[in-house]
């Protein structure tokens, strides 16, 4: 293998800084300049939530994600259900139906074994509900204070219908972008715990599998030419990387964005966009725009889709480039973020 | 979204973008003082939707971009000292300063948090009494009462690890720099309502006077800043130039007299250094002798810190409304959010962050 180590993006930082992990900007340049060009492979290449390997004749999805938020016990949720979650709905990007999981545990010394029973309780009901095994694990035990409690990591594999191909790569000019609900649940949830705020109304997470919404479109005749859950970095992140990596535009109606009230006034309170807030139950689809009708009234009907929603197109123009159409029908774009949403003085 | 939607309705819009329209006869130059409402324009495109007679220049009212390099250099010093835990609104942390910014200091191993009050800070150090808390009190005359009521507060409960570092600035003394400087461009004024809420209306009356600009209280929805427009245009278009109240859900003239109150108990007023603008006489907030041992600059002893700000930044024109961001030669290539050269590019509420990440290319 040809290893490359030679730095293709300058970086502002000399240290990891926590926008690092943001799923803005600095999280891109760091991949760029760090690991793609270390570990080049054409399926890193191909940029998606899950690889897509060839393996004796059958297509197979792997992909793995480690998890550390904090609170682990959320409105909607915990780490554990999250670190099923998150990896299931990966496979199911990459249009595979999940099969096995594998999960690794970092625990730190004086951690309750009584909360990692719970943990594990909702990780093995997690898994029944999507139909996948955890058949293989990891646990290390670090010293007091450098561990916050737990960390979870999950890798996944999953089987690849025949001749399927969803990616950025495929995703064509006319394609139509819809979200399989509302967005921003789950950041506002996690934030609410975590800062001690209480909104005028409580938000739990969207906190859940995608695979079935998956499964729904596949079996209805819809083959989207793109899927990817909507975490880090919310809607604004997914459109904006898949309008990089396609190379086309992507232009979405702001008002027809679904955000919940109790959403959008935390959000409005504090100060930041619940486009750039993360989701862990959303997706969004690419869809040839003749199927769009019919993808939606799919999402629709299946269970994590009732709120499903077509929020705009796919364009030729300013390939690489998301444009929103505000309310007041001026365009602006919608960037990626620089770092991370910092609240606000006023 | 109650009381939100009503003020971001297409609909509502029409009639006033058409009334604007149908009373302008000539060109005219209006500054929206605050960040906030820079933002709004250029978010929902507020000043594609005007005749093109109408030029908006964005003021000086964005209180993390005018905040002293000086100050935040002295905001990183106290911060990477490891028996303080320093706390901040969160659009204050990647503000840089000559070398630094608070988030390198917090992944250096500083104690570093966000708070969204100050007296989240006070629980801090009531919670922590072996460390030494620190607030960064910045802000306009919006943040004065609630961080005023923070140090009124620890001095009440004999906290005595607690402190500010005061970053506080006055809108009316930058209007008069803005309205006196040779190179004026603006014909009139839409005034911060947040500032008014507390402040009252009071200290406009004599500038609009003076000036000859008539002045707009107006708040931060579309449907506020259109109707804020309208009626600095109605007036410049009479001849008038009187302060006027758009924002009379929420301002009254005499603002919120207890608020005020506490602030001068806490505070004096003082001369100010504003960032890329320089000193302002008597256009800051100081804490008051009787709560000098609040003083962050008097307990950590700052005295000579603070760095040189980067030569090629020209915020400070910015934020006088001399030039857009755009007509800066390092807007977009030297200075970007990724590395910001000067607070306003960095702020949520910078101009040059508003054009950068709305209008960084030609949307059509």
């Amino acid at each position: 293998m040809d290893f490359q180590l030679n730095c293709p993006v300058p970086l502002r930082h000399d240290t990891i800084q926590m926008a690092h992990g943001g799923g803005g900007r600095m999280m891109r340049d760091l991949l760029e300049a760090v690991m793609l060009p270390a570990f080049r492979s054409e399926a890193l290449d191909a940029r998606h939530d899950a690889a897509v390997l060839s393996v004796d004749g059958c297509r197979l999805a792997f992909t793995t994600d480690t998890y550390v938020v904090r609170p682990r016990f959320f409105p909607g949720g915990n780490i554990g259900e999250l670190a099923v979650y998150g990896t299931v709905n990966d496979l199911a990007m990459a249009g595979a139906r999940p099969l096995y999981l594998s999960v690794g545990m970092v625990l730190e010394e004086g951690y309750a074994i009584e909360e990692l029973r719970r943990v594990v309780a909702s990780m093995k009901a997690a898994a029944d509900r999507c139909g996948v095994s955890i058949v293989t694990g990891d646990t290390k035990v670090v010293d007091r204070g450098k561990g916050d409690g737990l960390y979870l990591n999950t890798a996944g594999i999953g089987a690849v219908p025949r001749g399927l191909q969803v990616g950025p790569a495929q995703v064509r000019p006319g394609d139509a972008v819809l979200v399989s609900g509302d967005v921003g649940r789950h950041g506002v949830a996690v934030m609410s715990v975590r800062e001690g705020i209480a909104f005028g109304t409580p938000v739990e997470s969207d906190c859940g599998p995608l695979h079935g919404l998956v499964r729904a479109l596949l079996d209805g005749g819809v083959a989207p030419t793109c899927l990817r859950d909507a975490t880090r970095g919310g809607l604004a992140a997914v459109l904006n990387e898949i309008a990089t990596d396609g190379r086309v535009g992507v232009e979405v109606l702001e008002a027809d964005i679904p955000v919940i009230p109790g959403v959008e006034g935390a959000c409005e309170m504090l100060g930041l966009d619940p486009l750039y807030v993360a989701c862990e139950g959303r997706m969004v689809a690419f869809v040839p725009g003749d199927a769009a009708a019919r993808a939606l009234e799919i999402l629709r009907a299946t269970p994590g889709g009732e709120g499903a929603a077509r929020i705009g197109t796919v364009t030729e123009k300013g390939p690489g480039t998301v444009i929103l159409r505000t309310r007041l029908g001026t365009r602006r774009i919608l960037d990626l973020l620089s770092g991370e949403q910092l609240p606000r003085i006023c | 979204m109650r009381f939100v939607d009503e003020y971001r309705d297409a609909a509502a819009a029409r009639p006033w973008i058409e009334a604007i329209r149908a009373l302008v006869t000539r060109p005219w130059a209006i500054m929206e003082v605050c960040g906030g409402q820079t933002h709004s324009i250029v978010r929902f495109g507020i000043d594609e939707l005007l005749p093109p007679e109408i030029r908006l220049i964005h003021g000086p009212g964005c209180p993390v971009c005018v905040t002293p390099v000086e100050l935040v250099d002295k905001a990183v010093a106290i911060a990477s000292r490891p028996d303080v835990i320093f706390c901040s609104f969160g659009d204050m942390l990647r503000v840089p300063g000559s070398g630094s910014d608070l988030l390198e200091v917090k992944s250096r191993g500083g104690d570093v948090r966000i708070v969204y009050s100050p007296l989240d800070a006070l629980k801090v150090a009531q919670d922590n009494p072996l460390r030494k808390v620190v607030f960064f009190a910045v802000g306009f005359e919006t943040t004065a009462p609630a961080n005023a009521m923070a140090v009124a507060e620890a001095r009440r409960r004999g906290l005595s690890n607690f402190s500010v570092l005061v970053s506080h600035v006055l809108v009316p003394p930058a209007l008069e720099a803005v309205l006196s400087s040779p190179q004026r461009q603006v014909d009139g004024l839409l005034a911060a309502g947040h500032v008014c809420a507390i402040m009252g209306t009071g200290e406009y009356e004599p500038i609009a006077k003076r000036h000859r600009v008539p002045i707009v209280v107006t708040a931060f929805e579309p449907l506020d800043l259109l109707q804020g427009i309208h009626m600095v245009i109605r007036q410049l278009e009479e001849g008038r130039h009187e302060v006027e109240n758009q924002y009379d859900r929420l301002v009254r003239p005499e603002g919120n007299l207890p608020a005020r109150e506490l602030v001068r108990e806490v505070f004096r007023v003082k001369d100010r250094a504003w960032r890329g603008i320089g000193v302002i006489p008597m256009s800051g907030l100081g804490l008051r002798e009787a709560y000098a041992a609040f003083d962050a600059e008097r307990v950590f002893d700052v005295e000579g810190v603070g760095g040189p700000e980067s030569p090629h930044c020209r915020s400070g024109l910015v934020l006088q409304g001399i030039i857009r961001p755009r007509e800066c030669p390092a807007f977009g290539t030297l200075c970007t959010p990724d590395n910001p050269l000067g607070a306003t590019m960095v702020s949520n509420e910078g101009a040059c962050a508003a054009y950068y990440r709305y209008r960084r290319h030609a949307t059509d």
